[in-house]
């Protein structure tokens, strides 16, 4: 398929796996939402009785079921609820709010925190990837892999409770809950978020850099870096001239795919540091049952995953040498 | 399923692992050593714990440590060490029976989709790829909002969520055994698809399905903890470490280190097994990590 594509367009083959990469996100986008959305169909029979209590009467039955828009037509149902969802309008909660309200002010704070954490996390993983990977089987390495190897093992809140328990409670240095409100400063801000920034960082950062350095040493096994070490050229000069552009592309999407832990991570964190972000609503809501305010955070969730992978996949058919200088 | 197919690769497996035992890295003793004991209390739990699993023993919720309660009580003045001992029991029984279940899952429609390929592996294939665009943990929370915190719904989401991930690596190692010569020969003789996959598919990927397992397991067992942490996974009364964690969180404001135990119990296992797991990926993949 990419095949025939680079040959009907001539010379602008980037271009073209570009659109058709976005092409491909907009369709998971598609598939993922009617997943998400057709998951409302599944409910089980007494899911009514069990919101509404065990007094619900038939009527009450009937207008919980039309409120969730259950006596409406499948694609008309799901055709509703996506084009309200693409404009930020994901229609009412069970608590009769509106969900974009209920979830409208706390997204801010969730991206604040992921785009933090981010921001920190990806170029501090290439670095240590790189350095594994130049002083591989050294005592550098071993230590950093072995650390990482654990730090994976650990779940999220082990590590949120531990830094509280040491920065918090002992040693006052930062405050063990983030309450975050409306005017605060953005010193202040940041102050509050740093335990949740580095929880996330541990958690995020072993994957990103094992992968790193997996995929470093993969472009290192080729022939043309025998070829400069033969020539004599400096071992970092290899790593950095000759590996690391080649190793960019497999770089960018394992970290695309690790940044689903900062997905996961965020929900654990948020809660653990009753930090008020969407993830706290998820579970909130997963705990009353509040369907539409969950599907809604899914998609959320969802769609930015999606969005990351992609953005992974192009910098990846950029990055690539190839395709850049088409014959 | 015939059990001459079952029955031989185990034992040569077993007899391999023993002699590869003498070789084994230090990590990999250690985390041998750490599973065979979790194992153990898990097994032996009621016998080795002091009180009853929901057995309340003081007056006094969050009691210290003390000589009759060796690391106090509880939120409800439940025994914490008789709760640890027990959630065990309840987290590893129930993960185990996740991942065999996800295995059990993922490796039928993975090998089916090998072995019959065409539009039934499409199908199978494109549905995967939708399941695993969603993250794991998110559409988890999504199904279990929709079908209720049940013991069996957790275990049925969580062993058919993971299952997409068993699924794409025994249908990638069913593929490069399904056009190896003797599968061939195989159908040419005129052995039907049954026969095939029991006698030659599974045998041959058996080896690369077991050296997974430990991390799968890693990746239940911390997927309900955390859940449970969460407060929508296994429900009260049961014990079991996330919720553990969770209901006596509070000690932690207070400079109490009690409700890091359980979380320390689940580090300590998945760090283990992982030792071990990485030590067989490792002898199962030759050198492939490293060149």
């Amino acid at each position: 398929m990419t095949g025939t594509s680079i040959l009907a367009s001539g010379s602008h083959p980037i271009l073209n796996m570009t659109v058709q990469r976005l092409g491909l996100g907009l369709l998971s986008l598609a598939i993922v939402s009617a997943i998400i959305f057709t998951a409302v169909s599944f409910l089980p029979g007494d899911f009514a009785t069990a919101i509404l209590g065990r007094s619900a009467t038939p009527e009450t039955v009937a207008a919980f079921q039309q409120k969730l828009g259950l006596d409406k037509p499948w694609p008309q149902r799901y055709v509703d609820w996506l084009g309200g969802a693409l404009v930020g309008d994901f229609g009412d909660s069970f608590s009769s709010r509106l969900v974009s309200t209920v979830i409208g002010p706390r997204l801010a704070n969730t991206l604040a925190l992921a785009a933090t954490t981010a921001v920190i996390a990806v170029p501090l993983a290439v670095f240590l990837g790189i350095v594994c990977a130049r002083y591989r089987n050294k005592p550098v390495d071993r230590f950093l892999s072995s650390a990482t190897l654990a730090s994976i093992s650990l779940p999220e809140f082990f590590i949120a409770y531990v830094l509280m328990l040491v920065l918090a409670t002992k040693l006052h240095i930062f405050p063990s809950l983030s309450s975050i409100r409306p005017g605060m400063g953005l010193g202040e801000h940041l102050y509050r978020m740093a335990l949740p920034i580095m929880t996330l960082l541990f958690v995020t950062l072993a994957h990103m850099m094992r992968n790193t350095r997996a995929a470093l040493i993969g472009v290192m096994s080729r022939p043309y870096i025998e070829m400069a070490r033969l020539k004599g050229e400096p071992e970092m000069r290899i790593v950095l001239r000759h590996a690391l552009p080649n190793a960019i592309g497999p770089i960018a999407s394992v970290i695309a795919i690790n940044l689903a832990y900062l997905i996961a991570g965020v929900v654990v964190v948020e809660v653990v540091f009753v930090y008020p972000g969407i993830g706290q609503t998820m579970v909130d809501a997963v705990r009353n049952r509040d369907v539409p305010v969950v599907q809604a955070c899914a998609l959320i969730f969802s769609a930015a995953y999606i969005v990351l992978n992609l953005i992974a996949d192009i910098i990846s058919i950029v990055s690539n040498p190839r395709l850049l200088h088409p014959r | 399923m015939s059990d001459s197919a079952i029955v031989t690769p185990p034992e040569s497996l077993v007899r391999r692992s023993l002699k590869g035992l003498r070789g084994a890295p230090p990590t990999a003793i250690v985390g041998l050593v750490i599973v065979t004991a979790y194992i153990l209390v898990a097994a032996l739990a009621p016998w080795i714990a002091p009180y009853g699993e929901y057995q309340v023993v003081s007056d006094m919720p969050f009691a210290p440590w003390s000589s009759e309660n060796l690391l106090g009580t509880d939120q409800l003045g439940r025994d914490f060490l008789t709760r640890i001992i027990y959630g065990a029991r309840n987290s590893i029984g129930i993960a185990l029976v996740t991942t065999v279940l996800a295995f059990a899952i993922g490796g039928f429609f993975g090998i089916m989709a090998a072995a019959l390929r065409g539009w039934a592996d499409q199908i199978l294939s494109r549905f995967v790829d939708a399941v695993m665009s969603i993250p794991d943990l998110i559409l988890t929370l999504m199904l279990l909002a929709i079908f209720g915190p049940a013991v069996v719904n957790l275990i049925l989401i969580i062993a058919v969520l993971d299952s997409t991930r068993i699924f794409r690596i025994s249908r990638a190692a069913a593929m490069n055994v399904v056009t190896l010569d003797f599968v061939e020969a195989a159908s040419a003789r005129g052995e039907g698809l049954t026969w095939r996959i029991v006698h030659e598919i599974l045998p041959n990927i058996l080896p690369i399905l077991i050296s997974e397992f430990g991390m799968r397991f890693c990746f239940v067992f911390l997927m309900i903890a955390a859940l449970s942490f969460l407060g929508v996974g296994l429900q009260p009364p049961m014990a079991e470490w996330g919720s553990m964690v969770r209901d006596n969180a509070a000690l932690i404001n207070m400079g109490d280190i009690t409700p890091l135990i359980p979380a320390g119990a689940i580090a300590l296992l998945t760090v283990g097994v992982n030792f071990v797991a990485d030590w067989f990926l490792g002898k199962s993949s030759g050198l492939a990590d490293d060149e």
